[in-house]
């Protein structure tokens, strides 16, 4: 039999039977829009995820205050009270540090921002010029804090856009004089809208001169220092050099916690791809189930039309015709409920974007062809025993059970 | 030389402890172009036989030669081919595929045979004029009569241009009417040349046939071909 004739034989059989045959494409259709769909979400969370981290800035290494136990990424460490604090010139003296390309100091607390007879309180970060490329901020107007010295911070400010929008309205903020605590400051930029994201949410930020920020905290403290290093591969060499200089600066105690938000990505990145791949795999199950249930529809199919078996042997044909007529039958009840499942799936995983636009619930593309081959190959597998047992009846007694 | 030339043939079926001879001691020759009825009691082997000369079966003992080859040792594909190129079946149930329509059913054995589709068309045009089909080539099964259904049965039987066509009681499921037309389509074709073997339980068609097999018990009771050599002659010549 001809290749176009067997395919067509076996259509017009598997749509002679509607019932089996939707229940068939049914099932593989699920178990691909199942694949689909969870590695979506498995996959979407690990890129937002990452997709945050990277926001907080490329290549950082962060200083933190106190010793932590393992090393490792400990938010503990952000509130115990430290042996000995950081300073601002323990930030300066990483500014000379081979492999690190920026560095800055960050102190913060609350204050309270007044204009016009107008009153709020903010979020107040001490910083140097460097901050705001290290942190990857953007700038609407204006510009960033001046390059000078980190000890001596001139009376400016930078402010958030929501605090832009409530204080200043349609009027001109840049060059406008604003009292933040008890510090009258010129505003000289203003950042661009960021939206709530993994990080500060710098909408509602007021950022000024780090040694200005001390002051109006009455503290000589840091929160962190950040640096941003080279590239990706002077990472590590960069945080040994940091920990070594704070080190010698700390009369050799190691009572700081250096993390790389490269490591935290690391694993996170490790972690929900994991997860993606374990999703992956429980929704394959299913895939195996719907080749299982493939293979018992056509086995009924073979039970059905065993007269129709017996007819076509007396009608000449082969045992090789029947067998490749059966197992077209199975591939194309997979191949649809794959395409099926596959429509179904990119339908999900849309739909999911469209009610979390944040979220990236994209199917990774090993994924999908995954598991369409997965399906294709489990009905031919699955397809192969029935087509056999077709082509193996006894010509006479199939004949009889018209 | 004989188109059907059966030796010693031997068939048993095991039946729990039992054996059941369906054919024993069968020797037969059958020549192109005959027109052979095989008569007898139900259960007489009547049908084992029709099947053992179709190729869907093989004796446990015994030879069979078509056309002067022997068939009974060629592989299942080998038979298949001898089946697609030199047999046509029609049966008492007429065996139509029901998705099918009359022309998709007439075709079918060119289909599997992977004759190409332009030439499957002319010959199914072909046929359907032949056998009065024209106006119901698009009918699924259902929608035809019995004596259609036949019809399309034998039209298929045709379509490869056998030698030899077999027919288990062709008219058991039609009326007397039905019946005497698809028996005079079935005489039509043993008219140009096919030899023609029917099973028929009824008498009067068997009588029309220019030799009659009468088998009991598996064994060939009378066959009236054999006493009547004249018959014979006057059909080869
Ligand atoms: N597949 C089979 N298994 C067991 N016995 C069979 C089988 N086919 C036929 N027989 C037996 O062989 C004998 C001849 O059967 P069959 O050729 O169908 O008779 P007929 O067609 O003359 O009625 C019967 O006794 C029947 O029961
Ligand atoms: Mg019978």
């Amino acid at each position: 039999m001809r290749l176009t004739d067997t395919l067509r034989f076996a259509r017009d059989a598997a749509t002679g039977y509607p019932m089996r045959t939707t229940l068939s494409v049914l099932a593989m259709s699920i178990g691909v829009a199942a694949v689909v769909i969870l590695t979506a979400l498995g996959d979407g969370a690990r890129r937002y995820v990452v997709g945050q981290f990277s926001s907080l800035g490329t290549n950082l290494i962060i200083v933190l205050p106190g010793r932590s136990g393992t090393g490792g990424f400990n938010p503990a460490n952000a509130i115990t009270s430290t042996p000995r604090d950081l300073t601002i010139d323990d930030a300066g003296s990483l500014r000379r540090l081979p492999g690190a390309r920026r560095v800055a100091p960050l102190a913060v607390g609350t204050s309270e921002i007044n204009y016009g007879g107008k009153l709020r309180e903010v979020m107040v970060a001490g910083s140097t010029a460097e901050f705001i490329p290290i942190r990857n901020f953007e700038l609407a107007q204006g510009q960033g804090l001046p390059e000078e010295d980190w000890n001596r911070g001139s009376s400016v400010a930078v402010i958030g856009a929501k605090i832009r929008e409530e204080m200043f309205g349609a009027n001109p903020a840049i060059g406008q004089l604003v009292r933040v605590g008890d510090r009258r400051l010129r505003v000289i930029g203003v950042l661009k809208s960021t939206g709530q994201g993994l990080g500060m949410n710098t909408d509602e930020l007021v950022i000024v001169p780090v040694s200005l920020a001390q002051a109006m905290f009455n503290s000589n403290t840091l929160f962190r220092i950040m640096i941003e290093a080279n590239s990706r591969d002077a990472i590590p060499g960069t945080k040994d050099r940091v920990m070594e200089t704070i080190k010698q600066r700390h009369r050799g105690e190691e009572d700081i916690t250096v993390i790389t938000q490269d490591a935290v990505l690391a694993t996170f990145d490790k972690l929900l791809g994991a997860l993606t791949l374990a999703v992956a795999g429980i929704a394959a199950i299913s895939l195996a189930v719907a080749g299982i249930l493939v293979m018992n529809v056509m086995l009924v199919a073979v039970t059905q039309r065993t007269g129709e078996i017996g007819l076509l042997k007396a009608l000449g044909a082969t045992a090789r015709t029947i067998r490749l007529a059966f197992l077209a039958e199975a591939a194309m009840l997979s191949a649809v409920g794959a395409l099926v499942g596959y429509l179904l799936g990119q339908l999900g995983a849309f739909t999911l974007r469209q009610f979390f636009p944040v979220f990236p619930a994209y199917p990774p593309d090993w994924a999908v062809i995954a598991g369409l081959s997965t399906a294709l190959a489990t009905g031919l597998i699955f397809g192969v025993m029935p087509a056999r047992r077709a082509a193996r009846l006894d010509p006479v007694q199939a004949l009889m059970k018209h | 030389m004989a188109l059907i030339e059966l030796s010693g043939i031997e068939r048993r079926f095991l039946l729990g402890d039992t054996t059941v001879h369906a054919l024993a001691g069968l020797n037969l020759q059958i020549e192109a172009g005959e027109y052979v009825a095989v008569m007898g009691p139900s259960g007489s082997g009547k049908s084992t036989l029709l099947n053992l000369l179709g190729l869907l079966d093989r004796p446990n003992v015994g030879t069979y030669k078509l056309e002067g080859r022997d068939v009974t040792t060629l592989s299942p594909d080998e038979q298949a081919t001898v089946r697609s190129t030199r047999i046509g079946f029609v049966f008492q149930s007429f065996h139509l595929v029901p998705r099918l329509t009359a022309a998709e059913n007439i075709a079918l054995p060119m289909t599997l045979a992977g004759i190409p589709l332009a030439e499957r068309n002319l010959r199914v045009t072909q046929a359907l004029k032949d056998f009065g089909l024209d106006q119901r080539a698009d009918h699924k099964p259902d929608q035809l009569s019995g004596g259609q259904r036949q019809r399309v049965a034998i039209a298929r039987a045709t379509i490869m241009q056998p030698a030899l066509i077999l027919a288990d009681e062709p008219t058991g499921n039609l009326d007397r009417h039905t019946g005497e037309e698809v028996v005079n389509l079935l005489e039509a074709l043993n008219g140009k040349g096919v030899t023609l073997v029917v099973v028929t339980h009824d008498q009067a068609m068997g009588a029309r046939a220019r030799r009659q097999l009468v088998m009991e018990d598996g064994r060939l009771k009378a066959d009236s071909g054999a006493a009547d050599i004249s018959n014979l002659a006057e059909i080869s010549g």
